[in-house]
C-alpha cells in the first residue's frame, strides 16, 4: 500500500511538472502553474478514482466482470443529456448541463439493468456486446441532433475524453465526484453482498433493490460529471476493476483504495504519454485507454477460456 | 417453530404448490424430501422470504416473513440456496464475515471475529480461510456456504441442496457437520435432499412433498416404509433393516 501511495504521488508530481510551458524559467510560470497544470492533475485524480470505483461497482450489481460506464451506453446517455442542453437551451450555466447529463445517465443504466433483468444471456461476454450496441445506437442519436444543429464538431471534441481543456474555472464541478467516492467507500460492503446475488443479500437482510438504485445514482453522478468535464474515458472501469481483482479479490471494503490509486495511476501514465509523445501537440487520453483498455479486455476473455 | 398456513403459490392453472399447512418442530434436521419438481425448493424459498406467495402465511419463530423487516428476519434464520456461482472472488473468512451483517452491518466487532473464527473451525476450514473461493474444490466450497450461513447465528437454517455435487465423503462430512450443528449448537435445520438415504440417516423429522402438496410427514422410522416410500417417489421401493438403520433400495 505504501509502495502505492509513493508510485501514485510520484506519478502526480510528474503529470504537474511535465508540460510545454517552462513554469520555473517563465515569469508568469507560476500563474500558469495555478491555471493549467495543477487544475488538470487534480482532475486525472478524481475522474481516474471515480471512474474506476464506477467500474467496480457496476460489475458488482450486475454480476458481469465485463462491464463498466462506457460498456453499458452510460456514457452515451450523459452525452445525449449533455447534447440535448446544448440544444435546447445553450445558454444554460454548467450545473444545468451537468444535472442532464446525470439525469440520463441514471436512465440509460436503468433501462440497461431492466434489460438485463428481463433476458437470460447465456454468455457474460454477451452482456457487455449488448450495452455497447445500445451505447451504440444511443451515440448514433446524439450525432444524427449534432449534425441537424450543427453540433457534430463540439460532440466530437467532447466524445474525445481529454484532459486539455481542464483549466481553473472549468475543473471545479468535479469536486462533486468527491461525495460519491466517499459514499461508494460507506457502502462499500453493501455492493460487495450485491455482488453475491440478490438472494445472498436478501438472506443477510438487504435490500437488494435499494443498494442497485443507490449504486445506479452514484455511477450516474460520477459519470455525468466526468463526461461533462473530461470526456469520454473508456475501459478505465474494466481494466483497474480486474487487475486489482486478480491480486486483492473482490472485498471492496479492502480492495477499494487498490481501486482508486490504480485508477489514478492508469489515467496519468495514459495522459502524460498522451501529452509527450507527440509534443508539443497532444493526444486524447482517450485513445491511449481505448488502446490498452482493447488489449486487457481481449486478455480477459481468453483466460477466461 | 415454522409454520406455514394455507400457503399457495400458483404458477398456471393447473401447476399450483399448496395449499400447504405445515408445522416444522424447533430443534433438530427436517428433511424435505419429494420427486422432482414436487416444490420442496419453492416452499424453501418461500419459507426464506426470497419468493412471494399468492396466499396463506409463513411465520419463523414467531415472526411472519411477508411484513417483518427483512433485517430483522436475517437474525432470525438464515438461508443458502443450491446456486452459488459468484463472480466476485472472495477469500473465505471474507465470505464467512458476510455472516456477521445482519449484526454488525459490516463493521465486525471483536466478538464478530470470534464468531467467524469459531464458524470457520466448525467446519474445519481454518487452513483455507485466506485462500479464493475460485480456487477451492466444490466441496470446500460448500462448507465455506454452510460456515457463512452458521456465523449468521441463527435459530433457523435453511439449506437447499446442500450435498448437490458433493461425493459420498463429503456428502457424509457435511450431514456430520449439519447434525453436528443442530445438536451442538441448538439449531433448527430444514434441508431438500434428494436422497431418501441421507433423509433417512441424519433427519429428525421427514417431510415429504409430491405434486406441491405434503404428502407425509414424520420420523425416519415412520416414514422408511416401503408403501410410503414407494408412493411418494412413484418408484418400488423396499426398506431392508441395514448394519446402520433403514435403508431405501431402488436401484
Amino acid at each position: 500500500m505504501v509502495v502505492g501511495l509513493l508510485v501514485t504521488a510520484g506519478l502526480i508530481v510528474t503529470s504537474l511538472l511535465v508540460g510545454e510551458y517552462d513554469i520555473f524559467g517563465a515569469e508568469d510560470g507560476a500563474q500558469m502553474f495555478a491555471i493549467t497544470r495543477i487544475p488538470r492533475t487534480v482532475a486525472l485524480v478524481l475522474s481516474g478514482a471515480a471512474m474506476a470505483m464506477c467500474g467496480l461497482v457496476m460489475q458488482m450489481i450486475t454480476q458481469n466482470r465485463f462491464v463498466e460506464p462506457t460498456t453499458t451506453g452510460t456514457t452515451e446517455w450523459a452525452g445525449l443529456g449533455l447534447l440535448a442542453v446544448m440544444i435546447l437551451a445553450p445558454d444554460s450555466p454548467l450545473i444545468v448541463k451537468m444535472t442532464a447529463a446525470v439525469v440520463s445517465a441514471f436512465i440509460g443504466t436503468m433501462i440497461f439493468f431492466a434489460f438485463l433483468q428481463r433476458v437470460t444471456l447465456r454468455s457474460s461476454v454477451i452482456v457487455p456486446i449488448v450495452g455497447i450496441m445500445l451505447g451504440g445506437v444511443v451515440g448514433a442519436v446524439s450525432t444524427f441532433f449534432a449534425l441537424q444543429t450543427n453540433m457534430l464538431q463540439s460532440l466530437g471534441i467532447w466524445f474525445a475524453g481529454s484532459f486539455t481543456g481542464v483549466i481553473q474555472g472549468q475543473w471545479e464541478p468535479l469536486l462533486v465526484v468527491v461525495v460519491v467516492v466517499v459514499a461508494v467507500f460507506i457502502a462499500a460492503d453493501r455492493f460487495t453482498a450485491a455482488g453475491l446475488g440478490e438472494e445472498f443479500a436478501t438472506n443477510i437482510g438487504l435490500n437488494y433493490r435499494m443498494v442497485v438504485l443507490l449504486g445506479t445514482g452514484l455511477i450516474a453522478i460520477a459519470t455525468g460529471i466526468v463526461t461533462v468535464v473530461v470526456g469520454n474515458l473508456p475501459f478505465l472501469g474494466l481494466i483497474v476493476p480486474n487487475i486489482v481483482s486478480m491480486f486483492r479479490g473482490d472485498d471492496l471494503r479492502s480492495n477499494l483504495p487498490w481501486v482508486a490509486l490504480v485508477g489514478i495511476c492508469t489515467v496519468t501514465v495514459c495522459d502524460l504519454i498522451g501529452r509527450t509523445i507527440v509534443s508539443p501537440f497532444e493526444v486524447p487520453v482517450s485513445l491511449l485507454l481505448s488502446v490498452v483498455g482493447a488489449i486487457v479486455f481481449i486478455a480477459l476473455i481468453v483466460r477466461r477460456r | 417453530m415454522i409454520t406455514l398456513s394455507t400457503v399457495l403459490r400458483r404458477y398456471t392453472s393447473d401447476v399450483a404448490i399448496g395449499p400447504v399447512d405445515l408445522e416444522i418442530p424447533p430443534g433438530g434436521i427436517t428433511a424435505m424430501v419429494g420427486p422432482n419438481g414436487a416444490g420442496k425448493s419453492t416452499l424453501l424459498t418461500m419459507i426464506g422470504r426470497l419468493m412471494g406467495m399468492d396466499a396463506g402465511t409463513i411465520t419463523v419463530g414467531g415472526l411472519d416473513v411477508s411484513n417483518t423487516p427483512s433485517k430483522e428476519l436475517a437474525k432470525k434464520m438464515s438461508i443458502l440456496r443450491q446456486e452459488n456461482h459468484f463472480i466476485t472472488r472472495l477469500t473465505v473468512r471474507q465470505l464467512v464475515g458476510f455472516g456477521r451483517y445482519p449484526h454488525s452491518q459490516g463493521r465486525l466487532t471483536v466478538d464478530d471475529e470470534r464468531r467467524i473464527s469459531e464458524a470457520i473451525d466448525f467446519l474445519n476450514l481454518g487452513d483455507l480461510e485466506t485462500r479464493y473461493l475460485d480456487e477451492l474444490s466444490g466441496g470446500q466450497r460448500q462448507r465455506a456456504y454452510v460456515a457463512m450461513v452458521l456465523a449468521q447465528d441463527t435459530e433457523y437454517v435453511l439449506l437447499d441442496e446442500p450435498l448437490n455435487n458433493l461425493d459420498m465423503q463429503h456428502s457424509v462430512q457435511m450431514m456430520k457437520h449439519l447434525k453436528r450443528a443442530a445438536v451442538e449448537l441448538g439449531r433448527t435445520i430444514v434441508i431438500v435432499l434428494h436422497d431418501i438415504n441421507f433423509a433417512g440417516h441424519y433427519a429428525d423429522h421427514i417431510c415429504a412433498l409430491k405434486h406441491g402438496e405434503i404428502v407425509a410427514f414424520g420420523t425416519p422410522q415412520e416414514i422408511m416404509a416401503p408403501d410410503t416410500l414407494s408412493s411418494i417417489f412413484n418408484t418400488p421401493i423396499d426398506v431392508i433393516d441395514g448394519p446402520r438403520g433403514l435403508l431405501a433400495c431402488y436401484y
